[in-house]
């Protein structure tokens, strides 16, 4: 089997969870990985203070959708305050795949579009 | 499976000593020569050698060593303006096609171009042929107007006359060779009729002069730029081929030594050309370089490395269509495309597609390739590309299918 494309990446990446448009919703955010196109938004809804629903939304790669799919399931029922103390490391480590330094952005996207639409900063997740 | 197409007429590898490289133990199919070109052992000595034995700075000195690093400067030149069939005095060295089309942008456009102009440009340029014309239009308060691409990638001369017509447009750059598409642009007949509509051309000729014999002076155009790293060429070292009366009208773009005459207290007076437009101290080893990779496409001609590349770019087309879920984009006569070779494979993002086919060593670009108004035009978020270079063969295209067939297989 594929180091990268595991059989889970691939199931996320042909079926994503969580993907789609959320109306009405409370927060949101889009943006783009200029490397390689990718472009991602997400809607989040929020009640007492925590993620209650989201939906992503875009075109990209399999690593950068499957990174959304997996990382989607953890948002869901996060404090909204605590999407901004994620790094990098977490959503690695939650891919479980060994992401090289070309796809790091990739990996990353999903996680850029949260702490925007979450606290505004659309830095690269570090 | 079709073999008929190919006949390459070039057996030049062995003259690109990257080639000696493998990675894992494999060779490399290296099909990214849009985005750079290899360079043959020629460039990379005539560069080595200049640092070894004839460094100085140019110009000026009168000691021997300058006059030899002066000489082989000058002489680059003199060898890269034949090779283009343009004029040495108007041939200007810049850092790359970037930098050329800045160059035009800043020093000709702020000059020419006010509100109610129109700078006209193409939906299949590379950023650095939109970016300054849209600096410049916002810093104007010009319009900037695009001609469509069709879905076979072309551009229509009909559009470009009614463009025309409405008389404000002042200026219209397009490509030679799209870097996405690989549609071949009839530029001689553009350049010709903004001309007679009183407006000035602008060509990118990037993809152009490495691919196709190119004569600068049957074209026509205004302003010619190319750029040397993907011409078998180092990096560094761009060309702005422009017309005499047009330079020699245009205030200079940086300031600095080399391009003045005379320097006062308040003011200045201006170098001849071409080195008006070469403020400061030019990359000489660059320039040595690029005449040797000129010199090296001379020899091999440029009748043959386009001959080569239709041939290998007919049989991958070929090939491609085996595959299953390809979808090539661009022109499909290769008569009208060069070897430049977008696609899709159904089901796997570019992005993946060159992942996989790179553990097979096979190298090719994915994303938007600076074309990004293209990518939406086309309605695709990104593309995967291979390009061609008079160094690939038959092999190559073959190793390319085989990679997309097992990337296929793992999407599957
Ligand atoms: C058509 C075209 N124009 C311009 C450029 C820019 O070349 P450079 O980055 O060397 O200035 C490229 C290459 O990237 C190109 O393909």
């Amino acid at each position: 089997m594929d180091d990268l494309y595991r059989d889970y990446i691939l199931d996320h990446y042909k079926q994503p969870r969580n993907f789609g448009e959320l109306e009405p919703h409370d927060l949101e955010a889009h943006d783009h990985n200029p490397l390689c196109g990718d472009e991602m938004g997400v809607h989040i809804r929020v009640r007492d203070g925590k993620i209650a629903d989201l939906r992503f939304h875009g075109q990209g790669c399999a690593i950068s959708q499957a990174a959304a799919s997996i990382a989607s399931e953890e948002y869901v029922g996060m404090p909204v305050d605590d999407v901004g103390q994620l790094d990098a490391d977490w959503v690695i480590d939650l891919l479980g795949i060994p992401i090289s330094a070309t796809r790091r952005k990739c990996a990353l996207l999903n996680l850029k579009v949260m702490r925007g639409a979450t606290t505004g900063d659309a830095s690269w997740p570090e | 499976m079709a073999t008929s197409a190919t006949t390459p007429r070039l057996h030049v590898r062995s003259d690109f000593p990257i080639f000696a490289r493998e990675i894992d133990g494999r060779p490399l199919i290296y099909l990214d020569s849009a985005a750079t070109s290899q360079k043959p052992a020629a460039v990379i000595e005539a560069m080595d050698d200049y640092y070894r034995r004839h460094n100085a700075n140019i110009h000026r000195g009168v000691y021997t060593l300058a006059q030899e690093a002066t000489d082989l400067f000058e002489g680059a030149r003199e060898r890269v303006a034949a090779f283009t069939g343009a004029e040495t005095a108007t041939t200007i060295f810049t850092r790359n096609a970037t930098e050329a089309i800045n160059l035009v942008a800043y020093a000709w456009g702020r000059a020419n171009v006010g509100p109610g102009d129109v700078v006209l440009i193409t939906q299949m340029e590379h950023h650095s042929n939109i970016v300054p014309w849209q600096l410049l239009c916002q810093g104007t308060g010009a319009e900037l107007r695009y001609l469509d691409v069709s879905d076979e990638g072309t551009l229509s001369l009909d559009q470009l006359d009614a463009e025309l017509a409405g008389g404000r447009v002042k200026l219209a750059a397009f490509a030679h060779i799209s870097n996405v598409l690989g549609t071949i642009n009839p530029v001689a007949e553009m350049a010709s009729r903004v001309r007679a509509a009183g407006a000035l051309s602008l060509v990118d000729a990037s993809q152009a002069v490495p691919q196709i014999p190119v004569d600068v002076a049957a074209v026509g155009a205004d302003f010619y730029v190319w750029t040397g790293h993907k011409a078998l060429g180092p990096t560094g070292i761009g060309v702005l081929h422009g017309r005499r009366d047009v330079l020699e009208a245009m205030p200079p773009f940086l300031g600095g030594g080399d391009m003045i005459r005379v320097v006062d207290w308040q003011e200045s007076t201006w170098n001849d050309l071409p080195w008006k437009f070469e403020a400061g101290t030019s990359m000489i080893a660059e320039a040595v370089g690029l005449g040797a990779a000129v010199d090296y496409l001379g020899e091999l001609g440029m009748e043959n490395v386009r001959a080569h590349e239709r041939a290998l770019a007919a049989y991958a087309l070929e090939r491609l269509a085996d595959v299953g879920g390809v979808r090539v984009i661009g022109p499909p006569d290769p008569d009208e495309r060069g070897g430049v070779i977008s696609f899709e494979l159904e089901g796997v993002h570019p992005h993946d597609v060159a992942e996989l086919i790179n553990r097979q060593n096979v190298c090719v670009r994915a994303g938007h390739h600076c074309a990004m108004p293209l990518m939406r035009r086309l309605g695709v978020p990104a593309t995967a590309r291979a390009s061609l270079g008079p160094y690939n063969d038959a092999s190559d295209v073959d190793a390319l299918v085989e990679a997309l067939v097992n990337a296929k297989k793992v999407f599957a």
